[in-house]
């Protein structure tokens, strides 16, 4: 098995999505068979090739740098769980 | 008067033009096949009155003569498209009730040529499934059913809402995005016509994003004339979407001449895997038959990369979707958790996500960040996108010599609900989908005919990177010679 425990919570960690302990074992055996599955790419031989970043051949656009929306704090705000005087709420992260 | 919600948006638009009913009497036909419709529970949310409201609009630009083909057309469309004040979800409980202060463009498009919204259509969660088992609104049912058989089945994923809204006569044409096949497979399955445009054609902007260089919004059609004009109005060149191509929108429905005289239609020999329906084979041959006797020329030819597609997609797909699902942080918008005295940020985050999203999503993200990692990045993700590279050279080798490919869309008709709980078996679903995202390629699925326990079977053709009118028009002669009729029974 190619993810063990450990590294389901590792990973779980920096996805940031809390994991029981009972769910630990079913993770690590799922990503396992996926994980063992796509181990067929290895037979590939990809020397030489350029990975392909595009699904499309093309140049990203440039436009002006020029301010084309804004002034919607409240639109911003409208859909937040905690929005307080105009700000996002969030728990004290600094002491 | 014959039944207004089984006509095709080119007769609505000619009687609706010619008087024969108004847009409102044709909404309120629709209106009233939804609100009977909830044993399929293809809505996640139903907009009547609104529906009504651009009726009325529509009749007043009909009646002044300013009418865009689409004009009084309702519509169904995908929960992953974000509705101006109407909810959307993408099918997440991390997007509780998330109403968006703005339009996706392609629903604007729709909308500014005058269609009418019936309402938001179930989804699997973030588009990640193929069965829309993965909704948290439970799953679609297909209208179809196996002759004799009351068993539910799935109208494909993972846009299942908008094919089995429209095979039930629940709208007129429905939006649907296809990341690996989530618009060709559920068309497939329910005898739909559903197209995939080339990656860029149609606007991202306002579609919740799943793994962005793959995916494409596209519709669900009776036919392929109807797909033209919705891709007609779906389409367009965006300056909120920098990879929206500069390329000006044809005429599409122009494109159907139905001549297919010279053109060179390839069958890739490996898209022949164990484990296909023998009656799936033969609508492939009977297929290529068809344009032959059209007068085009059928071409063996080699993709040999395909069977790494998927493979490869496991990993590009979800790296994409560890990459943009990590914004859902019970902060800006959706869902947070409720937290424990002397929880911090971390926490928040933690558990929003942990109850925010579903299994399938959480072993997608688990998986893009595993590959994207570091130490593992040049192994997998690098590797991946360099076997993208060898699966996109296959095509472009291919059409030097074609024109267009045919192949199956599935290995198979719809499967019953609950069928398939592994992972793996779901993702095989898109084996014959899954390239066509890969190279950034158009593709359509048409309805062939029934398997012998009476369920639809389509197939695919696939074009050249923006040649959605030379492969509109093939699939267009397809049609024609394939005369699907059928419809499913209504038991609902």
């Amino acid at each position: 098995m190619s993810v063990d425990a450990d590294t389901v919570r590792k990973v779980a960690k920096l996805a940031r999505i809390a994991v029981e302990d009972h769910e630990v074992e079913p993770f690590a055996k799922e990503l396992s068979g996926i994980l063992d599955w796509v181990e067929q790419l290895q037979e590939v031989d990809v020397t030489g090739i350029e990975p392909m970043t595009s699904a499309v051949p093309m140049r990203l656009k440039r436009r002006e740098d020029v301010v084309t929306d804004g002034n919607r704090r409240e639109d911003i705000l409208t859909n937040a769980p905690d929005a307080r005087e105009g700000f996002f709420a969030v728990p004290k992260v600094v002491e | 008067m014959t039944d207004l919600t089984s006509l095709t948006i080119a007769d609505a638009r000619y009687k609706l033009r010619a008087k024969e009913f108004s847009a409102v009497e044709l909404a309120e036909a629709f209106v009233g096949n939804v609100a009977e419709g909830d044993a399929l529970n293809a809505w996640c949310e139903k907009t009547p009155d609104l529906a009504r409201e651009q009726a009325q609009a529509a009749d007043a630009r009909l009646a002044a003569g300013d009418a865009p083909s689409l004009c009084g057309i309702p519509l169904g469309i995908k929960d992953l498209f974000c509705t101006n004040g109407i909810r959307s979800q993408a099918g997440s409980n991390i997007l509780e009730d998330f109403r968006p202060p703005y339009e996706s463009t392609v629903t604007a498009n729709l909308w500014a040529d005058g269609a009418v919204m019936l309402g938001k259509l179930s989804m699997d969660e973030f588009a990640m499934g193929s069965s829309n088992e993965t909704a948290c609104y439970g799953p679609v049912v297909n209208p179809w059913r196996r002759e004799g058989d009351e068993t539910k089945l799935t109208p494909g994923g993972s846009s299942g809402g908008s094919s089995a809204a429209l095979a039930a006569n629940m709208a007129m044409a429905t939006t649907g995005t296809d990341t690996g096949g989530s618009i060709r497979q559920p068309a497939a399955f329910t005898g739909t016509v559903g197209l995939k445009p080339t990656w860029g054609r149609v606007s991202r902007w306002g579609i919740v994003a799943f793994a962005s260089s793959l995916d494409q919004a596209g519709p669900f059609t009776r036919t392929v004339r109807d797909a033209a004009i919705m891709l007609q109005s779906m389409a367009s060149v965006d300056e909120k979407d920098s990879t929206s191509a500069d390329i000006p929108v044809p005429d599409y429905e122009a494109a159907l001449t139905g001549d297919v005289k010279g053109k060179r239609i390839g069958i890739p020999k490996e898209y022949t895997v164990d484990g296909m329906s023998a009656e799936i084979t033969k609508f492939w041959e009977e297929g290529a038959e068809h344009l032959r006797a059209q007068g085009a020329e059928i071409v063996e030819i080699s993709l040999p990369h395909t069977k790494y597609a998927l493979p490869a997609y496991y990993i590009v797909s979800p790296a994409e979707c560890s990459s943009n699902l990590a914004r859902y942080d019970g902060v800006r918008y959706g869902k947070r958790a409720r937290l424990s005295q002397g929880d911090g940020i971390t926490e928040l985050y933690e558990k929003t996500r942990a109850e925010g999203f579903g299994d399938e999503v959480k072993r997608r993200i688990m998986i893009g960040t595993y590959v994207l990692s570091a130490g593992y990045y040049d192994a997998y993700y690098t590797r991946a996108q360099k076997v993208r590279r060898l699966i996109n050279r296959d095509f472009e080798q291919a059409f030097e010599k074609v024109d267009a490919i045919l192949t199956p869309t599935t290995p198979s008709p719809a499967f019953g609900l609950g069928e398939k709980s592994d992972p793996l078996e779901m993702y095989l679903q898109d084996i014959f989908t899954v390239t066509v995202n890969m190279a950034g390629l158009p593709g359509i699925s048409v309805p062939a005919g029934l398997s012998s326990d009476g369920l639809p079977l389509g197939l695919q053709l696939i074009g050249k990177a923006f040649g959605e009118e030379d492969l509109l028009n093939t699939a267009y002669a397809l049609e024609s010679a394939l005369d699907f009729t059928a419809k499913p029974e209504k038991w609902w």
